[in-house]
């Protein structure tokens, strides 16, 4: 994104955002997996795979993007 | 639990666990890091007022989206779309596409080319100070109690959706927008535009999705839908719009299309320098162009996280929800239909991602604001009419302080909103009104030549003025609506779209008669300014898929495609 500054890419911080709140919601959403909140369709457990979504997308910006050293 | 306590009262919409407000607090952390990190790199004036120019096409495209992309804009299009149905969706398909491919393909060489740093900018090279000075001040005025707006509206929508304090809402995003503004600059401001496109769509889309299983699908909603309202039709884009009696919103099609696609979304789209200074800050032409092009089709997707979830509104609540002005107690309002969605279907973990989109919209919309006023203040104001000759360092410096400062100015403004709610509604009112005479100034100056600076002035103003004017006097005469918007029957968005159509024409016709009259600027002043004396880059031996043209057809054809599916 920026080869006269050398700045960690904006996708870096993207990546380690959604993998940090996805790790969050899938553990709250393992955590209630036995006792859901009372919301609508909670029986499909969408904390668990929207969380899991997050966490590997997460992951995989995190990887891609990770700040490097510059020669 | 203790903070949650501080933060909260009573009377809320949601309520937040712990994992929560964590979600939340790890948003405000990262934003204050980031700027921090980015303050290094935002020395020089380029790098502090641009970002450097050196945003990639993606980084610029959804920037320029998300700086569109506020929370105010989502609450208030969803509350819109259950009060008037998928009429709603006109003002993210036909009120922003067809500018957002204009603004890539004809507007963009101009102001890419030109070097300029800002709308008035280019205002300034084309026509002038005269013309500069009017649409920089009245832009730098309007920004600022457009933040001032903005934040007491974010403040009451935390009070009534989570029960916040509306002075902790206030100073805490404020502060936390000024530190890293004022940090970072530009840059700042675009990297959380970034991170917001992405807490927007994933602390929403699941609202649509959820909703979607819940109703069986787009045909079983929209049977919920006749079943809730009978006789009513709110799931046509098209076919109600015959005539201002046939639909909710008295909305005719020549006013979305005259109005609204025509005069107010081009103008907004392609002059509203808020946006434009996301992809001036694109690394190159071909970056710049293809930047609007990415956000378009992102743009295309929008409705669904925000106009599907104001539909299923109408077809899974049990209660109707009531207009602001009838708000009764335990009645919801149609701008709450968002939160009341979310709540519906988010539990802990996912509650917490949303309300944290919701924030960040919040104070991205904030941010670029300040960052918009900072530029055209420093460079539009202060260097040409009260400092000619400063270092650069010195013009950063004040860009830093002017973001300290506008955001005070835009607290006092919020504290002002408090006591006089109706301010709030001429102020959003009057910002758009400056924005359609300002796309006849701009046009002309890029396509015609003849075009002169007292040309330019006096079609700003006129038009200006003549916007001012026609929206005073149907709120004083309400029976000249019916003179101006061509019927009693048009509402307050049927209105806005006649007002600046008719702004619009009186810039134009007057730009054009004076300039006739006075004499035009010599060719060589306006060579990279105006179509026909500046050499445009051609894009031969560049492979097809690699044209911006090319993804704008396919833009277009898209945007075509869901006219006739949603007609």
């Amino acid at each position: 994104m920026s080869e006269r500054h050398h700045i960690i890419p904006v996708w870096f911080f993207v990546g380690l955002l959604l993998l940090i709140y996805g790790a969050l919601i899938l553990y709250s959403g393992i955590v209630e997996w036995r006792n859901p909140p009372p919301t609508i369709l909670s029986n499909l457990h969408a904390p668990v795979w929207w969380g899991g979504i997050m966490v590997v997308l997460g992951i995989v910006y995190v990887r891609m993007f990770r700040p490097r050293r510059h020669a | 639990m203790t903070c949650a306590l501080i933060l909260q009262t009573p009377e809320r919409l949601v309520h937040l666990s712990k994992i929560d407000l964590a979600i939340i607090a790890i948003y405000f952390l990262a934003v204050l890091c980031i700027g921090f990190y980015l303050k290094r790199f935002a020395q020089s004036g380029e790098d502090f007022f641009l970002a450097g120019r050196e945003m990639t096409a993606w980084v610029a495209g959804l920037s320029f989206l998300s700086a569109n992309l506020g929370s105010l804009e989502l609450l208030g299009w969803a509350g819109s779309s259950y009060q008037y149905g998928i009429l709603a969706v006109h003002w993210y398909w036909i009120g922003a596409i067809p500018a957002m491919l204009f603004l890539a393909i004809v507007m963009m060489p101009f102001y890419y080319i030109s070097k300029t740093h800002s709308v008035p900018g280019y205002l300034q090279l084309r026509y002038g100070k005269a013309a500069s000075g009017l649409s920089a001040v009245s832009f730098a005025l309007m920004t600022i109690l457009m933040s001032g707006v903005n934040m007491f509206a974010m403040a009451k929508v935390m009070q009534v959706v989570l029960g916040w304090n509306i002075h902790f809402s206030i100073w805490i995003s404020s502060l936390t927008v000024g530190i890293y503004v004022a940090s970072g600059g530009l840059f700042s401001a675009i990297f959380n535009e970034v991170l917001q496109f992405f807490l927007i769509w994933f602390g929403a889309l699941l609202i649509p999705i959820l909703g979607l299983i819940e109703t069986g699908g787009w045909k079983g909603m929209v049977a919920r839908i006749q079943q809730n309202f009978p006789g009513q039709d709110y799931t046509h884009a098209w076919s109600t719009l015959g005539r201002f009696s046939n639909n909710p919103m008295g909305m005719h099609w020549t006013g979305i299309v005259f109005g609204l696609a025509a005069v107010i979304s081009m103008g907004y789209w392609t002059t509203d320098f808020l946006v434009v200074q996301r992809v001036l800050s694109a690394k190159d032409l071909r970056s710049a162009k293809l930047a609007p092009i990415i956000g378009s089709y992102f743009k295309m997707a929008v409705p669904l996280i925000v106009i599907v979830p104001g539909l299923l509104g109408l077809a899974v609540l049990h209660e109707h929800l009531v207009p602001e002005s009838a708000l009764q107690p335990g009645q919801h309002s149609y701008n709450e239909v968002l939160p009341l969605m979310l709540a519906r279907y988010c539990g802990p973990g996912l509650m917490g991602l949303g309300v944290t989109a919701l924030v960040a919209g919040f104070m991205a919309g904030m941010a670029g604001n300040v960052s918009a006023f900072a530029t055209v203040w420093t460079y539009d104001i202060y260097r040409p009419f009260l400092r000619k000759a400063a270092s650069d360092h010195h013009y950063v410096s004040m860009g830093r302080w002017c973001t300290i400062i506008g955001l005070f100015i835009s607290i006092g403004t919020a504290y002002v909103v408090m006591g006089f709610a109706s301010i709030m509604d001429y102020v959003q009112a009057l910002f758009s009104f400056f924005i359609a005479p300002l796309f006849g100034t701009v046009l002309l100056g890029m396509l015609w030549k003849r075009a002169t600076p007292a040309g330019g002035f006096f079609g700003l103003l006129a038009g200006t003025s003549t916007a001012v004017g026609i929206f005073l006097s149907m709120k004083l005469n309400p029976n000249l609506i019916a003179v101006f918007a061509l019927s009693p029957l048009a509402k307050g968005l049927a209105q806005d779209m006649y007002q600046a159509l008719w702004s619009w024409l009186v810039c134009v016709i007057v730009t054009i008669a004076v300039s006739l009259a006075t004499a035009p600027k010599p060719a060589s002043e306006l060579t990279g300014l105006v179509y026909g004396l500046t050499p445009i880059p051609k894009e031969e031996g560049v492979p097809l898929f690699h044209r911006p043209i090319f993804w704008a057809a396919v833009a277009f054809a898209l945007f075509l495609i869901l006219q006739i599916v949603f007609r």
